[in-house]
């Protein structure tokens, strides 16, 4: 337990406006025992710095907008609580924007890239047969739903590309989330897209660039497990790979 | 087999051809490495086994056996092309980011694996 | 308002950062061992290949210390391997029974039995 009333909140600032360089502000700020990283940026911009740019919105880990760095790890501000870093005589918390990002300003990173990617994987139900409405609706087992369950759990936090050191290596990478979505869509029963969805996954920005660091799923918070979709992922690209070419003609891509 | 999304195109890699036994050398290499390091590299020099458990014509008389030339083609070459992939992997790791860089580092990697797979081929079918 | 985002870029000392890039960067440097070691069996198998003299001459040259202590790091980078391969497996191939997938421990404890069982067959040819 601490009992600081205060503490040192240092910030990662950048203004595109007046600033070349990211650099660091000093902020002393009330500790509250129930209060998260979140909280505390909401009192410097209340009452100190209104120009404090960073984003926020569900304040309970569900929506994914407050991703940042705070200590060099990525999490989200609203969960990540004060009394946690200020314990065992800890005055300081430093934050600042998600790794691997272009900074737009502050703790705003600019993520059009991850939408991009995101789109290519194409994450919603591909059917090449349409399923007449006479048919009903699709039934799933419980086992067909839990194969892929854990992957639909993804808020586009973007905690995992700032923690994977290939995402920062190579940029064009399509990195663990957009790959996570790719592999929720090819293993749902009622998709019949993951072929389309290959040629983006099996390319050379797609799975293989992944080295199995794993650090994208130690930092989600809500248990995707996007390291272990890649793998899978490059098992199956592989043994298709080899079909495809020990049998030609057999796509009919 | 070719996707244009946005502004990019992706088109599937052949890296299977080199992640095949990047993988299979991985398992081969987990499962017996060690053992093989602990007979050959430490309790033999040291004399904790005897010199005679691998002499010439031990050592001969098993490579000379058809299985004995599979075993050690696989125990050998496959650990061999996991390492090289992996070791290629990890010099990117360490800096080499751009694509020419990328390109030179590829081929001494897989260069390697190349020149002694073949100096292994070539011992074992001297054997008889 | 004019945007002037700022590019970052990621360093090279990047693994030094946390815990877990050390320990990644540590089991992909088990390739650099994985690698030399069995370059090394391969050498050996073809002075095999060059008849007793040259074969005495390989296992003379495994004797000197310097190729022990070699072999001591490797064989501490070749566990490191294995420990850390069987630990990632479960993740790569999930398996699902009924409704539920089968735990990791399982699987891992499975590996781990081949290997003693991998081990003990080597030693015993070995020696007998």
């Amino acid at each position: 337990m601490t009992d600081h009333k205060t503490f040192t909140l240092e910030v990662l600032r950048y203004n595109p406006e007046s600033d070349d360089v990211p650099h660091v502000q000093s902020f002393t700020v009330p500790y509250e025992e129930d209060w998260v990283v979140l909280d505390a940026l909401n009192w410097v911009k209340d009452n100190v710095d209104g120009s404090l740019t960073y984003r926020w919105s569900c304040h309970m880990a569900v929506c994914g907008s407050c991703g940042i760095m705070v200590n060099n790890e990525p999490v989200l501000s609203c969960k990540a609580f004060l009394r946690d870093y200020l314990a065992g005589g800890n005055t300081k918390i430093t934050v600042g924007a998600l790794k691997n990002f272009p900074i737009e300003k502050d703790l705003v990173i600019v993520m059009d890239s991850f939408m991009e990617k995101l789109e290519a994987v194409k994450p919603w139900i591909i059917r090449t047969s349409e399923r007449p409405v006479e048919d009903g609706t699709f039934t799933q087992l419980p086992k067909q739903l839990m194969r892929f369950k854990r992957h639909t759990m993804c808020i586009n936090c973007l905690l995992c590309y700032a923690a994977c050191p290939q995402v920062g290596l190579n940029p064009g990478f399509i990195g663990p989330a957009a790959l996570a979505l790719a592999h929720r869509y090819n293993l749902d029963s009622r998709d019949q897209g993951k072929e389309l969805r290959k040629d983006v996954t099996a390319s050379h920005d797609g799975v293989w660039e992944c080295t199995f660091v794993s650090a994208c799923s130690e930092v989600c918070p809500k248990d995707v497990e996007p390291a272990g979709a890649i793998q899978e992922q490059k098992i199956e690209s592989s043994i298709d790979w080899a079909l495809d070419h020990l049998m030609p003609g057999r796509k009919s891509r | 087999m070719s996707e244009t999304t946005g502004h990019k195109t992706y088109t599937r890699a052949n890296k299977p051809l080199v992640w095949f036994p990047f993988a299979a050398g991985g398992l081969v290499a987990a499962l017996m490495l060690p053992v093989l390091i602990l007979v050959t590299g430490i309790a033999l020099p040291l004399g904790l086994i005897d010199a005679q458990a691998m002499s010439y014509e031990r050592v001969h008389a098993f490579a000379a056996h058809p299985l004995g030339k599979i075993i050690l083609f696989g125990v050998l070459v496959l650990p061999l092309w996991h390492a090289a992939h992996r070791f290629r992997m990890t010099v990117q790791d360490l800096g080499a980011r751009s694509s020419g860089s990328r390109s030179v580092v590829a081929a001494l990697c897989y260069g390697f694996g190349m020149v002694f797979t073949l100096l292994c081929v070539a011992a074992l079918v001297s054997f008889w | 308002m004019s945007r002037k985002p700022y590019v970052p870029t990621l360093p090279n000392t990047w693994w030094l950062e946390k815990p877990l890039y050390i320990r990644y960067m540590l089991r992909e440097l088990t390739s650099f061992f994985v690698g030399a070691y069995v370059a090394i069996l391969i050498v050996g198998l073809w002075h095999l290949s060059q008849g007793p003299e040259a074969w005495g001459g390989f296992m003379s040259a495994l004797s000197h210390p310097l190729a022990v202590v070699f072999h001591v790091i490797a064989l501490a980078f070749s566990v490191y391997h294995t420990v850390t391969w069987f630990a990632l497996t479960p993740r790569t191939t999930p398996i699902m029974r009924g409704d539920q997938f089968v735990p990791a421990a399982p699987i891992i404890g499975a590996q781990y039995v081949i290997w003693a069982v991998a081990s003990i067959v080597v030693l015993v040819a070995v020696l007998w």
